[in-house]
């Protein structure tokens, strides 16, 4: 069974008199496990995409499940609750809270999460130590590098065990070699922890590491290729 | 959690908070030093008034207040404080006078004057007239032919002390007497129109001329704390002396019966304070909504995280609301501080208003303004500031809440 079901999507964009279809009866089905990259050039409808599959907003028509749950059925709350046990977000420009550090931006999640001190503590210090910044705990945003920080927010989006992890341009403000260590740290989460990934991208580099591309133009999906095909 | 990201958020950006942390401070200094002072201004007028021969509780004939005269009298004052002196608390001081309208004479003139006949001894602590004499001295118990007279008086009659003077006055009989006396010592009071009225001659001396053998036209009693605002439990002792006194045809009443104005007058004071509160925050209170509004859209962003990661928009005003709540406690502390420091230490020995004396006088307000700390106030003014605080800062909390998290990712 498919973790993301997106059928005939479409989402359109008001602005003054103009309208934008940003997408236009969009399918989608995501299997567990998938690390999969929504390519597309600028205004190609992936971020939108990606936005409707988070719980972000809602499609003007079709519908988008996750883990079984159709979003149109549920109030903003009940999505608020299934995006903090079941996603992960995170974002080109990391979206880290400045006036928290390292290890606190990761532990906020659990916090809202209820999970026990003890526990928090031993899930923030082992993914930390994963994601390799075990001398940065204590550091603010503002002292951690760009790729530090994008570490710190993968750190964020991986720690609470999500079903699905959604990433849009995590690579777009960092330096080639930067981009490529965060891939692959990401790869190696996705095979050791079975979490699913959706990159939503124009990087090269992304599309390379994706084992399924799915390309998006105009608003419509106008491609969907697995490596291993 | 939220404590300490409110406590951090607010120290972000350190000028704002602290320019509105200042507004708050000079609002709430305002309110709490300002109300201090009125009512140290109230305190010396309720003081005034009741050192003015009041008293705090008075027993006489209930017809003398529309008729002040002797007929109006208690005629076995003796019985009566037998009676009332078991009920009274510890420090409570009594004293027994006679007041009738009179005339005091001189060569050239005649003035309307109240005629009052004391015990001196009994007065000391009770009203003005206990206190040292400005010119002259104190009349001696066996000096029956001696009176004292206000300053102001003095001055208007154009006599001096040692100078002869008649008082007249009607017996029980209605009928004329008088008598010659020496002025053995003026007074000062804090109001001119005092001196101006009392002139005062021994008890014995004025029953004796007015035939009323041990009559008296008024028992006071003069409480030891006695200030406004601290006068629980008045009431409820006047009611128990008039139920003693009750087979005796007189009447005991407190000092806010017999000023009924001053007493209307503190009894609005709260009313007015509490609208001075509500216009001192309403300035603040536009301080506060902008400073939080500017904070709430500098973070839209982090608030569009927050969404995103499964925050409910109810956690989100919450937040805000916490970041408000510390603001308002941190400005009230400091406020509170600095409002302590100033009615304590700068203003600690009041405020001498003796260049505005004249203007002073005619309200009855002491030369001296002590400020006067009321919990009440203090109460209040933090209580305006926190509620109306928290209920203006709903806005910006809300605003925040209702960022959906694609608008406010979107937004840099």
């Amino acid at each position: 069974m498919s973790i993301v079901e997106v059928e005939e999507v479409s989402k359109i964009y008001h602005q003054g008199k103009m309208t934008f279809k940003a997408l236009d009866d969009v399918s989608l089905a995501v299997d567990k496990g998938e690390f999969i990259a929504l390519a597309g050039p600028s205004g190609s409808g992936k971020t939108t995409l990606l936005n409707l599959v988070g719980g972000l907003d809602l499609p003007d028509s079709g519908k988008v499940v996750l883990d079984g749950n159709d979003y149109s059925k549920m109030g903003d709350g009940q999505r608020a609750d299934l995006r903090l046990e079941r996603l992960g977000f995170v974002f080109q420009s990391y979206n880290l809270i400045p006036v928290l550090t390292a290890a606190e931006n990761v532990e906020y999640i659990l916090r809202l999460q209820n999970v026990e001190k003890a526990e928090r503590i031993e899930r923030v210090q082992s993914i930390l130590d994963e994601v390799g910044l075990q001398e940065k705990h204590n550091s603010r945003p503002d002292e951690l590098s760009g790729g530090q920080q994008q570490r710190v927010a993968v750190a964020r989006a991986i720690v609470s065990n999500p079903a699905v992890v959604l990433a849009d341009e995590p690579t777009a403000n960092l330096d080639s070699k930067t981009g490529e260590k965060l891939l692959e740290m990401m790869r190696v989460m996705n095979e050791k922890r079975q979490v699913t990934f959706i990159f939503a991208t124009h990087d090269k580099m992304v599309m390379d590491f994706a084992r399924r591309i799915v390309s998006l133009h105009d608003g419509k999906v106008a491609g969907d290729q697995k490596k291993d095909e | 959690m939220d404590l300490v990201i409110a406590w951090r958020n607010l120290w972000r950006n350190p000028r704002r908070t602290l320019i509105i942390l200042t507004a708050m401070v000079i609002g709430i200094t305002s309110m709490v030093v300002l109300s201090a002072l009125s009512r140290g201004m109230i305190d010396g007028m309720v003081d005034n008034a009741i050192n003015n021969l009041v008293g705090h509780i008075r027993i006489q004939d209930p017809e003398y207040r529309v008729d002040p005269s002797i007929i109006r009298r208690i005629t076995h004052p003796q019985q009566l404080l037998a009676d009332i002196t078991p009920l009274l608390p510890p420090g409570a001081d009594i004293a027994r006078r006679i007041k009738v309208d009179g005339m005091l004479g001189t060569s050239r003139e005649h003035v309307g004057v109240i005629i009052v006949g004391i015990i001196p001894e009994n007065e000391t602590g009770i009203s003005f007239i206990g206190r040292p004499v400005h010119q002259g001295r104190m009349i001696n118990p066996d000096e029956s032919g001696d009176l004292i007279i206000g300053q102001a008086l003095l001055e208007r009659i154009g006599a001096r002390v040692g100078r002869k003077v008649v008082l007249v006055s009607q017996n029980q009989e209605w009928e004329n007497v008088s008598r010659s006396f020496r002025i053995r010592g003026t007074y000062r009071t804090e109001l001119a129109q005092t001196e101006k009225v009392y002139v005062f001659v021994l008890l014995p001396v004025l029953q004796e001329m007015l035939g009323v053998g041990e009559g008296v036209t008024e028992i006071t009693v003069h409480l030891e704390q006695g200030k406004s605002g601290k006068d629980d439990g008045l009431a409820e002792l006047v009611s128990a002396l008039n139920t003693k006194i009750r087979d005796s045809g007189y009447i005991a009443e407190n000092w806010r019966q017999m000023l009924p104005a001053i007493s209307a007058y503190l009894e609005m004071y709260n009313g007015y304070m509490l609208i001075w509160f509500i216009v001192v925050f309403i300035a603040m209170g536009f301080g506060i909504v902008n400073t939080m509004l500017m904070a709430v859209y500098e973070r839209m962003r982090e608030f569009g995280l927050q969404r995103a990661i499964g925050m409910r928009s109810s956690r989100i005003v919450r937040m805000v609301m916490v970041e408000i709540l510390l603001l308002l406690l941190f400005g009230s502390l400091v406020a509170n501080g600095f409002s302590l420091f100033l009615i304590k230490i700068v203003f600690g020995s009041g405020i001498d208003l003796s260049l505005f004396a004249e203007g002073t006088e005619m309200w009855g307000m002491s030369r001296v303004i002590v400020p006067a700390l009321s919990l009440w106030d203090l109460y209040t003014a933090n209580g305006v500031v926190l509620v109306l605080g928290l209920l203006v800062g709903l806005y910006p909390a809300v605003r925040a809440g209702r960022f959906t998290p694609v608008e406010a990712m979107r937004h840099l």
